[in-house]
């Protein structure tokens, strides 16, 4: 890509606006009960989105990323800290695949 | 607004190195977590092309891990600018509602100077942290979390580039999935007390899968379906579960 540093700045600015806005220019909680409901599920919907299907198709072993959503569902259900849920993912995988390719 | 500042409120956005050294004891942890999710980051930077040095400059202005990722992703997919920018928004319109809830623990007379600092950097787990201080936040708590933290996530995402390429398949899959744990982590939780969270993700799940293999759905960027399925199902959700004035966030 050409101009890669031009999308660096854009995404990086786009970022800092959304970070930034609310903290010098919200003085106040938000009213509206339709912004402020849809506000609160977006970073919900988005992740959740973003994780399924992608977490059983990058892997090299379908199996590997089907046990890797379960490992960590079940390991951040249990509460545990966002280092050991992560974690878990990657050793389940690297354990599937190991033991499959062998 | 004029408004005087209360003795109690000056002080506490005046430089205490007690306050930075709490937050680069608070940061460096968390930055160990961000060098293995910034390497699995690193390894979908160098997917998309992209050299270390400009995974390094991304991480360090960005700080932002589905943003990130989807940026990457996009970058990959050869987005055009309004795309990336508007991507942008959308994966880190989370930032928003915490940037509303930071703004709330900031005395009211805390200069625009750092507001916009700690701007630079409100990340799900600075924000858990700071939010949990009690009292009014000082700033330099924010900065020394920062340092402790940000570094790592710039390093972690050069590293996964460059080392990337070296580490066997195995292991290159096993670290690609922290990202998705990350996100399961920030995810499943407030499921197990907030049932409409809970239909959310699983209708998310439901809508992702079905939007890949589903045609026209299929042939939009895997960027676009995610903005598209992130405003239709939480604006959904916002219609059938409103949430009441003053529950918490």
């Amino acid at each position: 890509m050409n101009h890669i540093y031009f999308y660096i700045l854009v995404t990086a600015l786009m970022t800092y606006v959304v970070r930034a806005m609310p903290l010098t220019m919200l003085r106040k909680p938000i009213r509206n009960p339709f912004l402020k409901s849809f506000l609160s599920y977006v970073p919900y919907v988005t992740l959740a989105v973003m994780t399924f299907p992608a977490i059983v198709e990058v892997t090299q072993v379908r199996a590997a990323g089907v046990a890797a959503l379960l490992a960590g569902v079940y390991m951040a259900w249990r509460g545990k800290s966002l280092i050991q849920v992560a974690a878990s993912c990657c050793a389940v995988v690297i354990l599937i695949e190991l033991f499959m390719k062998i | 607004m004029v408004r005087k500042n209360t003795e109690a409120e000056r002080v506490v956005f005046l430089f205490s190195k007690k306050e930075f050294r709490e937050g680069v004891q608070a940061g460096i942890p968390i930055g160990i977590g961000y060098f293995a999710v910034a390497f699995s980051l690193g390894i979908a930077a160098r997917n998309a092309g992209m050299t270390a040095f400009q995974g390094f400059v991304t991480s360090l202005l960005c700080n932002a891990s589905a943003g990130q990722y989807a940026f990457f992703t996009q970058i990959a997919a050869g987005a055009s600018l309004l795309e990336v920018a508007v991507m942008t928004l959308v994966t880190n319109a989370r930032y928003l509602l915490m940037g509303c809830a930071l703004s709330q623990k900031l005395a009211q007379g805390t200069s625009l100077r750092h507001r916009l600092l700690i701007g630079l950097d409100v990340t799900d787990e600075i924000f858990g942290i700071a939010v949990a201080r009690p009292g009014f936040l000082n700033p330099w708590y924010t900065y020394g979390a920062m340092l402790g933290s940000a570094p790592f996530w710039a390093v972690g995402t050069a590293a996964g580039i460059i080392a990337g390429s070296l580490l066997p398949g195995q292991i290159v899959s096993g670290l690609s999935v922290a990202l998705y744990g990350m996100f399961l982590a920030v995810i499943i939780p407030p499921v197990k007390t907030n049932k409409a969270i809970g239909i959310c993700v699983l209708a998310s799940f439901a809508a992702s899968y079905m939007a890949g293999i589903l045609s026209p759905l299929n042939r939009l960027s895997a960027g676009n379906r995610t903005i598209l399925l992130t405003v239709v199902i939480s604006a959904a959700a916002a219609v059938l579960f409103p949430i009441k004035e003053n529950e918490a966030e």
